[in-house]
């Protein structure tokens, strides 16, 4: 029985993400004629590495230092690095890790096009200039910076706060200048959308200054002083009085109905074991703490609030916990597993940078060259241990494994967020590219189906950003949930329709299939097992279909390799 | 079974054919190609032991919103507090309870009462934070639910039933937290028409032709990555996930089977589906039981709130515990039945009341409970902060797992090596039987 092409538009069932697809896909279907041919298109400059003569500083001393400190590393250990990555597998760690989803058919024939060197480092530029990218960062960055908690009602916008971030990311503003709006800002949650940093902390009406403490000191500078909240460091120095110090830089911090301000003849109270900021000094059995810092006091800011100062201090260029915080996240974001774990609990720096740490070596080069994190971006995916394959004899043994984990000898295998997960779904949908300006598309089918879809998902990344293995609900929404049906399904918009449709053989649809799916071609032996799919099938369609589903459950799919 | 199974599998999608048959006939035709993604697991084995020597439960009845302590188990009619809720006698002498639950009265010797509950969080996400898990919130680790540290201590040999399912929609659902996220609670958002995304979308011969090409594609990913790709546990999850769509233990999630006498004492409502689909669970051996009853947070119109809610619960709970009771199973499950906090003896403008984690109440009863008893009590005419005899939640908690044996005090390692408590609480001996 043949599919019926147009069939769902008459169904009374959820249609309107089809809708959509329809829509878009019409619209971007009259500028393009043929998705499945080969098509050029202009190239985007290369970013700023030493393969131009681009704008920023070269970065090919420091991708050369960490390359050889990985080199002694693997030398150390007695393994021998992976060999190097395909190209197409660079391309799919690049879209998922900045973008999070995978290039689109038409993305990948156009990177195929670009026969010049340097194609994957163009891509990148194209990447990083990418609106995806930055919507795709900020969501990441933001479950680190206001956690997942829902916060207190009204006070406190994601929604803002991420739009905000993702504004600063395109925008390529520096770091630092990002972590002072978001520590220091005043205003309204809706006009000021880097105030939710701190309204997150709202409980009640009230600002949770501990809690904040804790929050800058983890995210912002990989230190967990939070610990001293209650107790003195076990192993590091902090002491508790420090701690009450760090969380009094929040004590001016206060909801009013213009917004959060700062209030000066506010003081931070420590009342026989309970905290609270409050308007005046009481006298009794508690105690009023002034705002300090656990070290580099000369940092703190002056004259301005508590607030503002406490910021110039996080971003002081001798605050080099500062620096290695954001390149330790940001190469988690890009191995999907950061150099140091817990992401959050780095050891201490030394008392100088040393060229045989490897934060060290990143951080200063991020420090030096204006906290640009499209720079540190192109540093960390120009390094050797990036551009690695995953595949390597040692990891036949759980030994082995270990080894080349250490070492870094070869790419890791990461579990895909679910962010990544519905993103390369609906990816996988659509054979074009989804407009840059225009992600509607994504949106609304995000609109509709995420929000389903992480329900019955769940969490995959736990608080301190490590994967987690697949649990049976994920499996079982993975093969039998609503949105893998409507994401497989051979109709006129999806891509398994179209491949079946259009494809000239088998052959070419199974290649297609794999494209799509996971970025490359099927090897021969796979060719051979997986055909029998499609020639076996009633139609073409649900040939394809099979494929389809094949290809989204299997473990290639749903881990970063 | 299989008929059920069949029956199940609901309408097809427009234009896929004609309906699969349960998996069933999936693994034969796998299994004849040798296709190792299809092999079945363990046995299924059904739970016969009863009374004491049954391996425990736990059945947390979670009252989501904030229930007031005040129209639910701790009544001051005739007070400033208590508002227009009046008070009924109850099987255990002196006691009274709220009007609104006339049968949970007749039970209430099954319970032991705590009504001076004591929480440092009043806000609902990090409320039912630190009463599911007896600690409060900590940005730096997820601690796991008392449901997932039950599930995770207490072994259940041959159950191909997810060890920790949630019935009826959470708004914040329990976490396994550091203990692995396959603790999470497996959630059935419609309690009585059995979980979602257990049939597959094409007919068993499709099915089979896809799992054949699936352990393909994996067994070709594996090369040269064979141990990392093992360590993913992917092709074992997705092996646990196949088992369950054709195990016959998916019964316990069907209703099908109940008299319409049993379904009417449960009532007619998710929440009476959601109990009666627990009481089958506990039954069929899975460890942990969460059920969810939203719609507790009155800041309007308390009293007609809670006594609509009082309409669900009252008679899913007296049922429940009648039946667990019937069926020799409330010695070996621990059951409790709380929320997040209490509500403000003060009543709003809106004629509501707000959070109050100051002094609320819960019931706990079951295997190892002494049970007929009350513990604290609060200030009838709300002008005293602090409950008589009050308990902290982490006693609570540690409370609950010493009932269901658990060693509260176990220190594991979670995932970055950090020694955690199971409990930082001390279980209250006065509520614990001799044995446990």
């Amino acid at each position: 029985m043949p599919v019926p092409i147009f069939g769902r538009f008459t169904l009374p069932r959820q249609t309107l993400p089809a809708v959509a697809l329809v829509v878009l896909s019409l619209l971007v279907g009259a500028a393009a004629s043929d998705p499945l041919a080969v098509r050029r298109r202009a190239q985007p400059p290369s970013p700023g590495t030493d393969r131009s003569s681009g704008g920023t500083l070269p970065t090919a001393a420091t991708v050369a230092a960490i390359d050889r400190l990985l080199a002694e590393r693997r030398s150390v250990a007695g393994l021998e690095a992976a060999t190097a990555a395909d190209e197409l597998a660079l391309l799919r760690r690049l879209w998922l890790a900045l973008a999070a989803t995978l290039p689109s058919l038409e993305e990948i024939r156009s990177f195929e096009a670009d026969s010049a060197p340097g194609a994957i480092d163009r891509a990148l530029a194209a990447l990083l200039a990418d609106r995806r990218t930055a919507d795709a960062l900020a969501r990441r960055l933001a479950a680190a910076l206001v956690g997942d908690e829902k916060g207190q009602f009204i006070v406190f916008r994601r929604d803002r706060f991420t739009t905000w971030l993702a504004d600063q990311i395109a925008a390529n503003r520096p770091w630092d200048g990002i972590v002072r709006e978001m520590v220091a800002a005043r205003g309204l949650w809706t006009d000021m959308p880097a105030v939710n940093f701190v309204t997150q902390a709202a409980a009640d009406g009230v600002i949770d200054a501990d809690k904040l403490a804790g929050r800058v000191s983890r995210v912002f500078l990989g230190a967990r002083i939070d610990c001293a909240q209650c107790h003195d460091h076990p192993f590091a120095a902090w002491r508790q009085g420090e701690f009450e110090g760090l969380a009094a830089c929040f004590a001016q911090a206060r909801l009013s109905p213009v917004g959060i301000e700062d209030d000066p003849s506010r003081v931070h109270r420590i009342e026989r074991g309970s905290v609270a900021a409050v308007a005046t000094p009481v006298t009794g059995e508690g105690r009023n703490v002034p705002p300090r810092v656990p070290f580099g006091r000369e940092w703190f800011g002056t004259g301005g609030t508590h607030r503002e100062n406490l910021a110039a201090w996080v971003v002081h260029r001798d605050n080099r916990r500062f620096d290695r915080a954001i390149v330790n996240r940001m190469w988690g974001i890009l191995f999907g597993r950061a150099w140091h774990e817990p992401i959050e609990d780095l050891p201490d720096p030394g008392p100088e940078t040393n060229p045989d740490d490897l934060l060290d070596l990143l951080a200063a080069d991020f420090r030096d060259h204006g906290r640009d994190l499209r720079r540190l971006i192109t540093v960390i995916t120009a390094t050797e241990a990036f551009r690695l394959a995953s595949t390597h004899p040692a990891l036949d043994s759980d030994e082995g494994c270990d080894r080349v984990a250490a070492a870094w000898g070869a790419f890791p295998l990461s579990r895909l967020t679910p962010d990544q997960v519905i993103g390369a779904m609906v990816a996988t949908t659509s054979l074009q590219t989804i407009p840059r300006d225009s992600h509607l598309l994504t949106r609304t089918i995000r609109f509709f189906r995420e929000t389903d879809y992480l329900r019955e998902y769940g969490q995959v990344v736990d608080s301190q950003g490590g994967a987690l293995p697949a649990t049976i609900p994920q499996a079982l929404v993975q093969m039998n949930g609503k949105l893998a049906r409507e994401m497989v399904e051979a109709n006129a918009v999806t891509s398994t329709g179209r491949i079946a449709g259009m494809a000239r053989d088998d052959v070419a649809r199974l290649e297609l299939a794999f494209l799509v799916a996971l970025t490359r071609r099927p090897t021969s032996e796979e060719r051979e097992m997986l055909l029998p799919l499609l020639t076996r099938a009633d139609t073409k369609g649900r040939g394809v279909e099979d494929v389809m589903w094949t290809l989204f459950n299997c473990p290639e799919f749903s881990w970063n390799h | 079974m299989s008929s059920r199974l069949r029956r199940a599998v609901g309408p097809r999608p427009m234009g896929v054919g004609s309906a699969p048959t349960g998996r069933r006939s999936v693994l034969l035709a796998a299994a004849s190609l040798g296709l190792s993604f299809a092999l079945p697991a363990l046995p299924a084995r059904a739970a016969r032991r009863r009374g004491l020597e049954r391996p425990r439960s736990l059945l947390v009845v979670w009252l989501a919103g904030g229930p007031s302590q005040l129209e639910t188990f701790d009544p001051h009619p005739g007070h400033a507090a208590g508002g227009p809720t009046q008070a009924i006698a109850t099987v255990v002498p002196g006691v009274v309870i709220a009007a609104d639950y006339p049968r949970l009265a007749e039970v209430l010797d099954r319970f032991a009462l705590v009504r001076s509950l004591v929480s440092k969080e009043g806000d609902h996400e990090r409320g039912q934070y630190a009463v599911k898990t007896g600690y409060r919130p900590d940005p730096t680790a997820i601690h796991p639910a008392l449901g997932a540290i039950a599930a995770h201590e207490l072994p259940a040999p041959g159950l191909e039933l997810p060890r920790f399912i949630a019935l009826g929609g959470a708004e914040f659902p329990s976490r396994g937290g550091y203990l692995g996220n396959e603790l999470d609670p497996y959630r059935v958002f419609a309690p009585g028409q059995k979980g979602q995304n257990l049939v597959p979308h094409v007919p068993a011969d499709r099915q089979a032709r896809r799992l054949g090409a699936l352990d393909s594609l994996t067994r070709s990913f594996e090369t040269g990555r064979g141990a990392a790709v093992r360590r993913t546990f992917h092709e074992h999850t997705l092996r646990d996930a196949l088992t369950l769509m054709d195990s016959q233990q998916l019964a316990a999630f069907d209703l099908d089977g109940e008299s319409e006498a049993v379904k009417a004492r449960y009532g007619d409502s998710d929440f009476g589906r959601g109990c009666l689909v627990a009481r089958r669970l506990v039954e069929a051996g899975v460890r942990s039981v969460e059920i969810t009853l939203q719609g507790f947070d009155t800041h309007a119109r308390n009293f007609a709130g809670h006594s609509a809610q009082a309409r669900l619960l009252d008679p899913a709970l007296a049922a429940l515990v009648g039946d667990l009771e019937d069926r020799d199973l409330l010695d070996s499950t621990v059951v409790l039945v709380m929320g997040e906090f209490g509500r403000t003896p003060s009543i709003n403008p809106l004629d509501g009341r707000d959070h109050w984690p100051h002094g609320f109440s819960c019931l706990l009863g079951g295997a190892g409970i002494a049970t007929g008893q009350v513990i604290g009590s609060t200030d009838p005419d709300g002008v005293a902060k602090h409950p008589a005899d009050p308990v902290e939640i982490p006693d609570l908690a540690a409370t609950v797992l010493a009932a269901l044996g658990i060693d509260f005090a176990r220190e594991v390692a979670t995932p970055v090596g950090r020694p955690m408590k199971l409990s930082a609480g001390t279980p209250l001996a006065r509520l614990l039987c001799g044995e446990a």
